[in-house]
């Protein structure tokens, strides 16, 4: 146990070797794990964002669905109530033109009924008028008596 | 077993594994050099510390491999120890000098795991009949690296506080500051002033020896015991035997001791280099 310059050669090679590792050893690797670590933290800040972004979309897609679904719902209601109106309409259409085609049918057969009650006047006249004419040859005038004959004819 | 004839009785065998390949460089016994505990402490120094900036060097912020990873969990430890004990910037210096200290301390101190007659052996093979390999247990080299502390103590310490502030430190605690305005502390603040500096002055020199002698103690006892055993291995061959099981029991419980001092050394470098820093 004896001291002697040996302790002032090691204080300095000490000496040496804190300032090689203050230098060189300590702050390389201090960079690099600090480096990591916010690499780490980074990535673990962006996994949650990734996934609150997804719940916000599995979110808004949820609503999307739900918005086409009640679209989709008033888009077949909507149709639902044209096609009642539709088929109403139709109905209606179809009363009408066969109330006009019986309104015309009726005409029709009320004119031919009228023609031929005419012609059958018209006949009935004429065969008045030739039965007269038979019967009336000799004593009447067919235009002296023209004005009774049509009288006649017209009560017919 | 020894190597050296006029070292088989016992006493020549401890004294001869003990004593020192001394250099010397001006008169007086002061001006020598120990050039075993020198060369050995630097080698490792060297090579360690190569070694850990050869790791370093190629550090990647990505995937580690497995010896940086293994550098990482070194430094991670001893910037934990660190971190609990220093509240500052500790990268900028206490963190990286405690890694110098716990490194270089580790490998001095298990320079005592070789054994001492095979390294003897060695030694006396390349010339040298002289050679101490364990660093520590060489007190110039714990008490290099404890003066080395308290200097950077009383160098952070004026750094921190200023020069004014450290001098009214050593006066003014533990204690406390005398009242000068009452006529007791008139009379009698000088008193408290004296058992302050006292106080100090013990600290301060204690301070040192009891770091250094520590390290220094536990690793010249282990060594001895080495040297003790190997004794009794040169008794017979009962001594062989039983030499040999309590010299593995021994080599396997200073594994403990050895990283054990270690640890203490960095943790009260780092413990008084932080009491530096904080103001009484």
């Amino acid at each position: 146990m004896n001291i002697n310059l040996t302790l002032f050669a090691q204080a300095i090679s000490f000496a040496v070797l804190i300032w090689f590792t203050v230098k060189f050893v300590w702050p390389p690797l201090l960079n690099a794990i600090e480096v990591r670590q916010k690499e780490i933290a980074d990535g673990l800040a962006a996994g949650e964002r990734g996934r609150t972004e997804l719940e916000q979309a599995s979110k808004r897609s949820a609503e999307a669905i739900n918005d086409a679904k009640q679209r989709a719902a008033e888009i077949i209601a909507q149709a639902e109530k044209r096609a009642t109106d539709l088929v109403e309409e139709a109905k209606g259409n179809a009363k009408a033109e066969g109330d006009r085609i019986i309104t015309g049918a009726k005409a029709e057969v009320e004119q031919e009924v009228n023609r031929a009650k005419e012609s059958l006047r018209q006949q009935v006249s004429e065969l008045a008028i030739a039965g007269a004419e038979k019967i009336l040859r000799k004593e009447i005038d067919a235009k002296a008596h023209a004005e009774i004959l049509d009288a006649i004819a017209k009560e017919l | 077993m020894a190597t050296h004839e006029s070292t088989m009785t016992p006493s020549g065998y401890i004294a001869h594994h003990l004593s020192f390949n001394t250099k010397s460089v001006g008169d007086g016994s002061f001006w020598t050099l120990h050039l075993d505990t020198l060369i050995m402490s630097g080698i490792l120094g060297i090579v360690i510390f190569g070694l850990l900036w050869w790791v370093v060097r190629g550090a990647t912020s990505g995937v580690p491999t497995k010896r940086q990873a293994f550098v990482e969990l070194l430094i991670g430890f001893i910037d934990d120890q660190v971190k609990n004990i220093f509240h500052g910037d500790r990268h900028k210096f206490i963190a990286p000098a405690a890694l110098t200290v716990f490194v270089w301390v580790l490998m001095m101190n298990a320079m005592d795991f070789l054994p001492v007659d095979v390294m003897g052996k060695f030694y006396g093979f390349i010339g040298l009949h002289e050679w101490r390999s364990v660093p520590t247990s060489d007190v110039n080299a714990t008490f290099a690296l404890a003066l080395s502390v308290w200097l950077l103590m009383i160098f952070f310490a004026i750094k921190v506080k200023g020069i004014g502030g450290w001098i009214h430190e050593l006066f003014c605690s533990p204690f406390g500051t005398p009242n000068f305005k009452s006529i007791w502390g008139i009379l009698f603040g000088w008193l408290l002033l004296l058992a302050n500096f006292a106080f100090n002055l013990i600290e301060y020199i204690s301070k040192p020896l009891s770091h250094s002698l520590r390290l220094f103690g536990n690793m010249y006892a282990g060594e001895v015991i080495f040297l003790l055993l190997g004794l009794w291995a040169a008794t017979g061959l009962t001594g062989t035997i039983f030499g040999a099981i309590l010299g593995a029991g021994w080599s396997i419980f200073h594994i403990l001791i050895v990283v054990l001092q270690a640890f203490i050394f960095m943790m009260l470098t780092v413990v008084y280099l932080s009491m530096a820093h904080e103001s009484h």
